[in-house]
């Protein structure tokens, strides 16, 4: 396995961790240059500038959706003086097989923290909210604690170093539910509703949380503003081998030897991660298929292994990039038993605003099972085809379904064989 | 009843927000802590408390996975039934929970000690096969370790 070098001019986002990997507290963090980017962004950079650095360099949305970061903060509108305006920081991963917010959160708080006051300095915003997933106890003890000491250090609260300026910085903890990651989900639920998703148009830069304008971007995104600020585009962009910039945390997790996550130059190969990171597949075990991020990404195969990991190359091979945190698939699984967990998941966290999703789910999860144990019905296959096109893209209010439905139509393509098998071939005889 | 300090906690958390409404969930919340679940009297109190509609907050109470509408054991074990740890043989720790506990998943047993939910990725797959009990993360478990983990809770 590789050992790693971790320093500030190869890894933002994890050089600050420690060897005991402890959490990183507010002295060490400024000990090794923390708060910097935010006290020069403050004091030399003016707001549409930090906007511009971040559009020029290429920082993509780490949610799992991609989109330029300083694209999607110039959407928001020019400040008049008295509106209100918030920043969201989503996170509420809940996205099975995916870890990467949590280890940021739990172990460098204030790296967030101060992406966050950056970006509220660009966005003139001075009230953001953490939403964080509930289960993730930790982590909120955690950022608590952190918020705690970046107040008493003076970077949050009124008149911040003596710059007139006053950020707040509000910890919510959700209830628990999938879809609360949605973006206009995520706006409802934090203003005490049930997470329904909202139509866009308006998008939220316009009217967001309590009608105001609103920016949401993911732990990972915030995570790595400090320093862009403090090292600059080029640098930035130079840290990648492909044409998506920066660092991303990658990583695998199935029946590998040393599942985990890693921060990676996008480009590297899933096969690099797999074999030199994660130590490759358990003994005696082969890799039969993986996703690449998360369980909303369709399924790829072995021949797919040698793929980088950037934006475009995924999509070109038919899958999404997703979370980057990936998950093999051995050959001991069985395709159609995975899919079905895989939809029950779905099934359960459809937010019920929609019929296709809110029924078409639980029927393709019936028609799973019964293809697991050998019942199926002699059109299950084009069934479950025609629910995927039913669910797909544009046919619904949200990408809950169209995600739900990636893995399911990516297991008939390359697994066919295997949901035949599911199929009854013996009539039965009623006595 | 709910205790004064309930109601102050409740106010306090209007202050985060916008509006009344947006304290819901976290009004739900300082309730479900003290007592384990949220019910219909509870409701109609913090319906008074923060002057919204009892039918809102019955309707982000039922939406919600972690709002309970019904009491609760005294321990509430959560499985992760996502897929990394369905790799992991979850089915296997969910039965033999289910076995261990003679009860099936939502249910709660009869000396209230333990409620057994399915609960979505935890973020612990590079340690899969995860449970949560209570607070506490429980990682690459096996149906023994299971089982020894329940006389810790009594
Ligand atoms: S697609 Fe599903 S999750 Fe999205 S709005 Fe419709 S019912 Fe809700
Ligand atoms: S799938 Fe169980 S912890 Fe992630």
């Amino acid at each position: 396995m590789k050992k790693i070098l971790r320093t500030s001019e190869t890894h933002p986002l994890t050089w600050w961790l420690n060897e005991k990997k402890d959490v990183v507290w507010i002295q060490e963090y400024k000990k090794n240059g923390g708060y910097l980017a935010f006290e020069k962004a403050l004091k030399t950079i003016k707001p549409v500038d930090i906007i511009s650095i971040v559009k020029e360099s290429g920082l993509k949305g780490r949610g799992g959706a991609g989109f330029p970061t300083g694209i999607k903060w110039s959407l928001m509108p020019q400040k008049s003086n008295f509106d209100v305006r918030y920043l969201l920081c989503n996170a509420d991963e809940m996205e099975p097989g995916t870890y990467k917010d949590k280890f940021l959160m739990e172990k460098i708080p204030h790296q967030l923290i101060e992406g966050i006051l950056i970006s509220s300095l660009a966005l003139n915003v001075s009230k953001s909210y953490i939403f964080l997933r509930c289960e993730y106890i930790q982590a909120e003890h955690i950022l608590k604690k952190a918020i705690f000491e970046a107040t008493k250090f003076g970077y949050i609260g009124n008149n911040v170093l003596k710059s007139g300026l006053n950020f707040e910085i509000v910890l919510h903890s959700g209830a628990g539910r999938y879809i609360c990651g949605e973006e206009t989900a995520l706006i409802s639920s934090l203003e005490g509703n049930r997470a329904n998703p909202k139509y866009k148009p308006p998008f939220p830069a316009h009217v967001g949380a309590w009608g105001k304008p609103t920016c949401i971007n993911n732990v990972e995104t915030l995570s790595n503003i400090p320093s862009i600020i403090l090292h600059g585009t080029k640098w930035y962009k130079n840290l990648s081998k492909s044409i998506d910039s920066g660092t991303k945390m990658m990583g695998f997790s199935g029946k590998v030897k040393n599942p985990g996550l890693w921060e990676l130059p996008f480009g590297i190969t899933a096969r690099e991660i797999l074999e030199d990171y994660a130590g490759g597949m358990n003994s005696g075990l082969n890799l039969k298929a993986w996703q690449p991020g998360g369980a909303s990404t369709e399924l790829l195969t072995f021949k797919h292994i040698d793929l980088p990991m950037n934006f475009s190359t995924i999509q070109h091979a038919g899958s999404r990039l997703g979370t980057a945190l990936a998950m093999a698939i051995d050959d001991t699984v069985n395709i159609v038993s995975l899919v079905r967990n895989i939809e029950e998941f779905f099934s359960r966290e459809s937010c019920g605003w929609c019929t296709p999703c809110r029924d078409g789910l639980p029927w393709i999860v019936s028609i799973l099972k019964s293809l697991e144990m050998h019942q199926g019905h002699e059109n299950d296959i084009d069934l479950l085809e025609e629910l995927c096109c039913q669910l797909g893209p544009g046919r619904t209010f949200c990408a809950h379904a169209p995600g739900a439905v990636s893995p399911l139509k990516s297991a008939i393509k390359y697994f066919r064989s295997e949901f035949e098998c599911g199929i009854r071939t013996t009539s039965i005889i009623n006595i | 009843m709910l205790s004064k300090e309930e109601e102050i906690d409740i106010l306090k958390s209007k202050n985060n927000y916008e509006d009344a409404q947006s304290s819901s969930i976290e009004a739900l919340k300082i309730v479900q802590k003290n007592r384990g679940w949220v019910s219909k009297q509870a409701i109609c109190e913090i319906s008074k408390i923060l002057k919204i509609p009892e039918s809102n907050l019955e309707e982000v109470a039922t939406f919600y996975s972690q709002i309970f509408r019904k009491p609760i054991g005294r321990n509430i074990i959560r499985y992760c039934d996502s897929v990394v740890c369905y790799m992991y043989g979850c089915e296997d720790i969910k039965s033999c929970l289910e076995d261990a506990l003679n009860i099936a998943i939502g249910e709660t047993t009869q000396d209230l000690r333990f409620t057994l939910l399915p609960i979505c990725c935890l973020g612990n797959c590079d340690n899969a096969p995860t449970i949560m009990i209570n607070d506490n993360i429980y990682s690459r478990l096996n149906v023994k370790r299971v089982v020894e983990l329940l006389e810790l809770y009594k």
